[in-house]
């Protein structure tokens, strides 16, 4: 009682006091989608304060000797509090921490699992994609969710990259890695757990919320047709749902390819690049939650790819 | 002397504004403090600078969508009755970490009034067009835009592909329905393949910064005659892309050349009427 009094005026005396109530770890909501894999689907929106970044899904893997984990989420707090669900349910050492690319939503929790010997791993071009974009993203964050959450936000690079494929073993339980050509961003890496023929396809699937083009929206529909081949039976998609494979992927091709039609006639009736922020996939807006949000954006960046064609 | 003025202020850029990690050290936040008077010292020699409504306008989205490609048109709105002309356009990125964007020097009997480009925007900005008149006086205008958040940030999307395009040129001519030949106003696009890198990535291996690798210089020319020439920096994308009017003089050549920091000479040149109308 005397300690709980105590701990709230220092609370407030830091002005944290909401702070200090969240800083409970409470374990990350995930569930058991097959046999040890665990998944927690983030929340379809972009990140904010209140939902502490955790919009993307991450997951984790358990081996017969160690763990595996999948992105950490938005924030160092949500790292956290997946890290508390693991512990949760095992205690096997986290041997690998996969990152599927460099983007806020998937890196930022990174520093929740640094130590213990855990490596990192990623894309051959992650280390790249994080030098160059790193401070950028947390400077910007900074100002949406504020320093309370952004503040402990590592750069956490990976140890080991990938270049083409390469199998991790988490004791009887394969993971197959493959990294990617430039798609959704230039350092896309896919896990593939063998056993259960589950494909974490990272931000190369999206569903429910609009795809971002942050790399080649050309490449992207190229490698989407390789993705397609992966034998695999369900996917956790870096956005949405958990769903059968491969049809997984046909909304996001048929939004993408639409969004490339677009953008090629309005380069070829001579309009410039601001035309396509305003009308380029329009007819798709209905079927995507964050359109509004990243459709101009995806449409500028196509426009200034494919007027290269 | 202007392009002396230009590689300072870089330099400035470089040390003061950006080096991550030291960005939090300030005390302000960057939209706090407005640097505009201290850059009219630096680019503009302090020279008095006068409202520039209906003599130069510039427009941009509100929000810049994409950080690393933010579309920016600069408009001559001098009447013809006036007896001046444009001589320059300067294109003035107040928060960024090098903050002039581009001098665009208009070619004298070429008529530019518009010209299109795309620039990075690291931050919310004020965004200055000042114009230099042939009687020697600048007027400027402004805008506001403010860089959007989640995944956009102002750098390439896809670096590899950059360089493989490094110093390929191509020109486009459009036709413009609304002016139409009659009155002789073409519109026309240069675009050259470059990362224009800005130099102020760290990278993590070596932590040193990657030196900024960009096109300092591009002219355009119809034969011999100076349509338009840009003083380029690492606000400007990648790929430079400008996309101009001018008045044709008759000349039967449109010929690009652009420089880059590291020396590289790009050339080309395309018989007008084979341009694709």
């Amino acid at each position: 009682m005397m300690y709980c009094s105590l701990s709230l005026i220092v609370a407030f005396a830091l002005g944290a006091a909401p702070a200090f109530a969240q800083e409970q770890r409470s374990a990350l909501a995930v569930r058991e989608i097959v046999p040890g894999i665990f998944v927690h689907t983030g929340a379809t929106e972009m990140m904010t304060q209140d939902n502490e970044g955790a919009i993307a899904n991450v997951g984790f893997i358990i081996g017969s000797d160690a763990v595996g984990v999948i992105d950490t989420g938005g924030s160092v707090r949500e790292g956290e509090q997946l890290l508390a669900a693991i512990r949760a349910r095992t205690d096997k050492p986290i041997r690998y921490v996969i990152n599927t690319h460099g983007h806020p939503d998937h890196v930022f929790g990174n520093a929740a699992f640094l130590g213990n010997g855990t490596q990192f791993v990623g894309h051959k071009n992650l280390p790249r994609a994080l030098a160059v974009r790193g401070q950028f993203y947390i400077d910007a964050f900074r100002r949406i969710m504020g320093e309370d959450l952004i503040g402990k936000v590592r750069l956490v690079s990976p140890t080991i990259l990938v270049d083409g494929a390469l199998t991790l073993d988490l004791g009887n339980r394969s993971l197959m890695l493959r990294a990617w050509p430039t798609a959704h961003s230039d350092s896309d890496l896919t896990i593939l757990d063998e056993q259960t023929r589950t494909l974490f396809g990272g931000d190369l699937v999206f569903l429910d919320h609009v795809p971002v083009v942050d790399g080649s929206i050309l490449s992207w529909l190229a490698v989407i047709d390789e993705l397609s081949s992966v034998s695999a039976e369900r996917v956790v998609p870096g956005h949405g749902s958990v769903s059968n494979w491969p049809v997984a992927l046909v909304d996001e091709r048929r939004y993408l390819e639409k969004l490339a039609q677009d953008v090629r006639k309005l380069i070829a009736d001579g309009k410039p690049i601001g035309a396509a922020a305003d009308t380029a996939a329009a007819p798709e807006r209905s079927r995507w939650k964050l359109f509004d949000d990243y459709n101009a954006r995806n449409a500028t960046a196509a426009f200034s790819e494919i007027e290269w064609e | 002397m202007l392009a002396l003025h230009f590689r300072l202020l870089l330099v400035a850029g470089l040390l003061a504004a950006m080096p991550f990690g030291a960005r939090s050290t300030h005390a302000a936040t960057p939209e706090n403090y407005d640097p505009w008077p201290g850059l009219v010292q630096d680019i503009f020699n302090s020279r008095p600078i006068v409202d520039g409504t209906g003599i130069i306008a510039v427009e941009m989205p509100y929000r810049a969508e994409d950080a690393a490609i933010v579309p920016v048109t600069l408009r001559v709105k001098l009447p013809p009755t006036d007896n001046r002309r444009v001589v320059a356009i300067t294109l003035v990125i107040d928060q960024n970490p090098a903050p002039m964007a581009a001098r665009f020097e208009l070619g004298q009997a070429s008529s530019v009034s518009e010209i299109s480009t795309r620039v990075r925007i690291n931050s919310y900005t004020d965004v200055h067009a000042v114009a230099e008149l042939s009687d020697g006086k600048l007027y400027m205008t402004k805008t506001y835009v403010k860089a959007s958040g989640g995944c956009s940030a102002p750098a390439a999307k896809n670096a590899d592909e950059a360089k493989a395009r490094l110093g390929q040129i191509r020109f486009r001519q459009f036709a413009k329905p609304t002016e139409g030949p009659q009155n002789g106003i073409r519109e026309a696009q240069v675009m050259i393949g470059h990362p224009n890198n800005s130099g102020l990535q760290m990278d993590q291996l070596t932590r040193l910064y990657v030196p900024a690798f960009f096109i300092n210089e591009l002219r355009i020319w119809q034969d011999d005659a100076l349509v338009l020439a840009m003083e380029g920096g690492i606000s400007v994308s990648e790929d430079p892309n400008i996309r101009f009017s001018y008045v044709p003089n008759g000349a039967k050549r449109v010929r690009v050349e652009a420089k880059d920091t590291e020396g590289h000479v790009f050339q080309k040149e395309w018989k007008v009427d084979n341009s694709g109308i």
